[in-house]
């Protein structure tokens, strides 16, 4: 056995330099973290990406942009739709298209179905890694219903490639409302059960209530986003800060934690999940008839000139930065990814924590590997 | 005459063995299937009828597979640990009775041995974390010897306060003792005690310390595969088991049962049956457990053992003692634990409850957020 000989200050111990991951099964995906621990505390961590590294944004160059939709599909495998929906609309920017209505409240609906669908394989795997095997099962199943209703619409349960360059591929089928205010009722009951399964449980509070903690002003420095920088008390969410789509026509709320612990930042995106059912009851029922998509040229060629755009992925602040040079092609494409921000915030959180605690609060930043690594 | 007996005897302890695996094999189907209801899922479905077949599929599937040997193991400790985990939970069941009749060899000190058995599977478990040479299997092993040492203690005292209130060592007087009222009516607390501390002794949900897939990756068996590692989870299931059994012959009554017509044979039988159900349905409550509950970390483990399950198991001891020494009636004992455990809980709960539940979540208004901004945009 191979001991790191290298003594902490707090004590005369040998610390225990272990690898978890890349292939450790709860590290979600391909990630390295090299933990030197002092029995079960840990002294020090060191995290390693890079496993995933594909070089989406590099490939992007050599495509066309209507081909691009489908390389952000495979950035956040789990939240697919909005990662779609971010690079359309900053090529609808560069190119000012604009939208027709009906495609706007088509993909608000199915990016915050996303989101809730995103949402409960956290709530999942996150009570996976607290011990608990039953949450991972409900999550599942809810999700399950969200990816069937995707794929009557989209045809695909994961790359859908339907959020199109002007609009979306194709109208949603006729059962489309039906399917969705069903699919909303056994979500909102879905989310209950979820709720009273895991939140409120005992040891589920003791283990994660006040471990991993790092405040707003901590947050805002690492450029933590989304439900991580949210749960730390700091009211920031891009569909309302700095609306994009048809986002400020609605009525929902931003949960916000306070204590920016583990628990805060899972209870944020629960309650998120029952504010996204809010915002797809008042889409749905003000869907409008009419176009899905605007006209636009096959082989799009945007102006010279560039273009960022935020919006809010289910994992935080996605960004996309577009330099065209006028050709078919982008001359660059640069994506600013919400799980590569927040996991630079791990170390931080790591300090003084236990073993156990490192997988519970690498599980509460809820990483996409292939939107880190790209 | 004496070959004859070795024979007997080797017979015996075959039977034993066949039984126990028996049992693991129904035990595995039963955990998959009950945690499969509990989650909302069918379970095993496939092999067999309804997957009955299932176990044999799983079994055969373990010993036909590789059995590797990483490169810088040691190798004896690496082989003999599986040997250590499992015999010491085996020999337990030889002073075990399933019924008036059916034990092995009904020992006078059969407490006294059983605990002082089942402990050195600890050692086994330390083997397998040390000889693995794998930094998460060493760690697991540390764990599994803090945390089995730890939950000994309340485990030990538990069932000295039923040696105390039955005046006996021998598992069949303990049984024969509670005829009319199970000890878990006298000895509510020593049944939570009990149970709790033989949950960390198994390594079960909460308790799943040492081998927590999601943190040291399995723990001590993470190198292990195939027929060593099938010989771990013949363990497990069958010290499962056994902390079902001794639950039920140490609380429940045994094979005691509210009215016996029959004799003989078929009074075997029936008494037979009555303890399979009894320990069922403390099977069924251990499985319970495991669907619903996290794990706990390895430090709250230690406090909660150290802090409330030892001074509880302390505090039942006396009370049943004084409680006999004094000759007062038993039913003392029940009222005081019961009010006991309702003021350790109440104590708990509050305590955590005043730290933790709190809403610290609170959800703000889009419509705020956006008066604020523009009002903000304009000054």
């Amino acid at each position: 056995m191979q001991v790191h000989q290298q003594t902490s200050e707090h004590s005369d111990a040998i610390d225990l330099m272990v690898n978890m991951g890349p292939q450790h099964p709860s590290t979600h995906g391909v990630f390295r973290l090299v933990i030197w621990v002092d029995g079960e505390r840990i002294v020090r961590v060191e995290p390693h990406i890079g496993y995933l590294h594909r070089g989406s944004e590099k490939i992007c160059e050599s495509e066309q942009y209507n081909q691009i939709v489908t390389l952000f599909d495979r950035l956040d495998y789990v939240g697919n739709l909005n990662n779609e929906l971010a690079f359309c609309l900053a090529v609808e920017k560069l190119t000012e298209t604009v939208v027709p209505e009906r495609a706007e409240y088509i993909r608000v609906i199915l990016c915050e179905l996303n989101r809730i669908a995103s949402h409960m394989l956290f709530y999942g795997v996150y009570g996976l890694d607290a011990g608990a095997t039953t949450p991972m099962l409900y999550g599942f199943r809810e999700r399950e219903r969200v990816q069937e209703l995707f794929e009557s619409v989209t045809g695909a349960r994961m790359m859908h490639n339907y959020i199109r360059i002007g609009g979306v591929k194709e109208d949603v089928p006729a059962d489309f409302e039906k399917n969705v205010r069903k699919l909303l009722d056994d979500l909102k009951q879905g989310v209950e059960e979820c709720d009273s399964l895991l939140s409120q449980n005992e040891m589920f509070l003791a283990r994660t209530k006040g471990v991993g903690v790092i405040s707003g002003d901590e947050a805002l420095d690492y450029g933590v986003t989304g439900p991580a920088l949210r749960a730390s008390g700091v009211v920031e969410d891009v569909r309302v800060t700095d609306p994009y789509s048809i986002y400020e026509r609605f009525d929902f709320g931003i949960p916000v934690g306070s204590m920016g612990d583990c628990w805060d930042r899972y209870f944020v995106r629960v309650e998120e999940m029952r504010e996204s059912i809010k915002i797809i009851e008042q889409a749905l029922s003000e869907l409008p008839k009419g176009e899905i998509s605007a006209k636009v040229r096959r082989i799009v060629r945007p102006p010279a000139g560039d273009v960022f755009i935020r919006t809010e992925s289910p994992r935080g602040d996605l960004g996309v930065y577009i330099v065209s040079d006028g050709s078919d092609k982008p001359y660059r494409v640069k994506v600013r990814p919400p799980s590569f921000a927040n996991l630079q915030a791990l170390e931080y959180m790591l300090k003084d924590t236990y073993i156990a605690d490192a997988v519970l609060v690498l599980g509460s930043i809820d990483i996409i590997m292939g939107e880190v690594d790209r | 005459m004496i070959l004859a007996d070795i024979i007997y005897l080797f017979l015996k302890a075959s039977l034993l063995l066949s039984f126990i695996l028996v049992v693991v094999l129904v035990l595995t189907l039963a955990e998959r299937k009950a945690l499969a209801r509990i989650q909302q899922r069918k379970g095993p479905n496939r092999v067999g009828f309804k997957g009955f077949l299932q176990p044999f599929a799983d079994a055969l599937k373990l010993l036909t597979k590789e059995d590797i040997l990483p490169s810088s193991a040691n190798k004896r400790i690496f082989w003999i640990a599986p040997l250590a985990v499992f015999l010491p939970g085996f020999l337990i069941w030889v002073t075990i009775p399933m019924a008036q009749e059916v034990v092995l060899s009904n020992l006078d000190m059969g407490l006294f041995y059983i605990t002082a058995i089942s402990v050195l599977s600890v050692m086994g478990l330390l083997m397998a974390g040390w000889g693995s040479a794998n930094k998460w299997a060493m760690i697991g092993g540390l764990r599994a010897a803090g945390q089995l040492i730890s939950y000994e203690i309340p485990f030990i005292m538990a069932i000295l306060s039923i040696a105390i209130l039955a005046q006996s060592f021998n598992l069949k007087e303990i049984v024969d003792d509670q005829g009319t009222w199970p000890f878990a009516l006298k000895q509510p607390l020593g049944l939570f005690i009990f149970l709790t501390a033989g949950l960390a002794e198994l390594g079960r949900t909460p308790f799943d310390i040492h081998h927590a897939e999601s943190e040291v990756v399995g723990g001590p068996f993470v190198e292990y595969s195939g027929a060593h590692w099938s010989v771990f989870y013949l363990a497990e299931y069958m010290n499962t088991f056994t902390v079902a059994v001794l639950t039920v012959i140490l609380f429940l009554g045994g094979w005691q049962s509210p009215a016996m017509p029959f004799t003989g044979t078929l009074q075997m039988i029936v008494s037979l049956i009555w303890f399979l159900s009894k320990t069922t349905l403390v099977i069924w409550l251990i499985f319970w457990i495991r669907g619903t509950y996290p794990r706990l970390r390895i430090d709250q483990l230690m406090s909660f053992g150290w802090k409330i399950l030892v001074p509880a198991s302390f505090i039942n001891i006396f009370l049943t003692a004084s409680v006999l020494y004094y000759g007062l009636g038993e039913w003392v004992i029940t009222i005081i634990s019961l009010l006991l455990i309702l003021a350790t809980f109440y104590f708990i709960r509050r305590g955590s409850l005043s730290k933790t539940k709190q809403d610290t979540v609170r959800v703000i208004r889009a419509d705020d957020i956006r008066a604020q901004l523009s009002s903000g945009a304009e000054g």
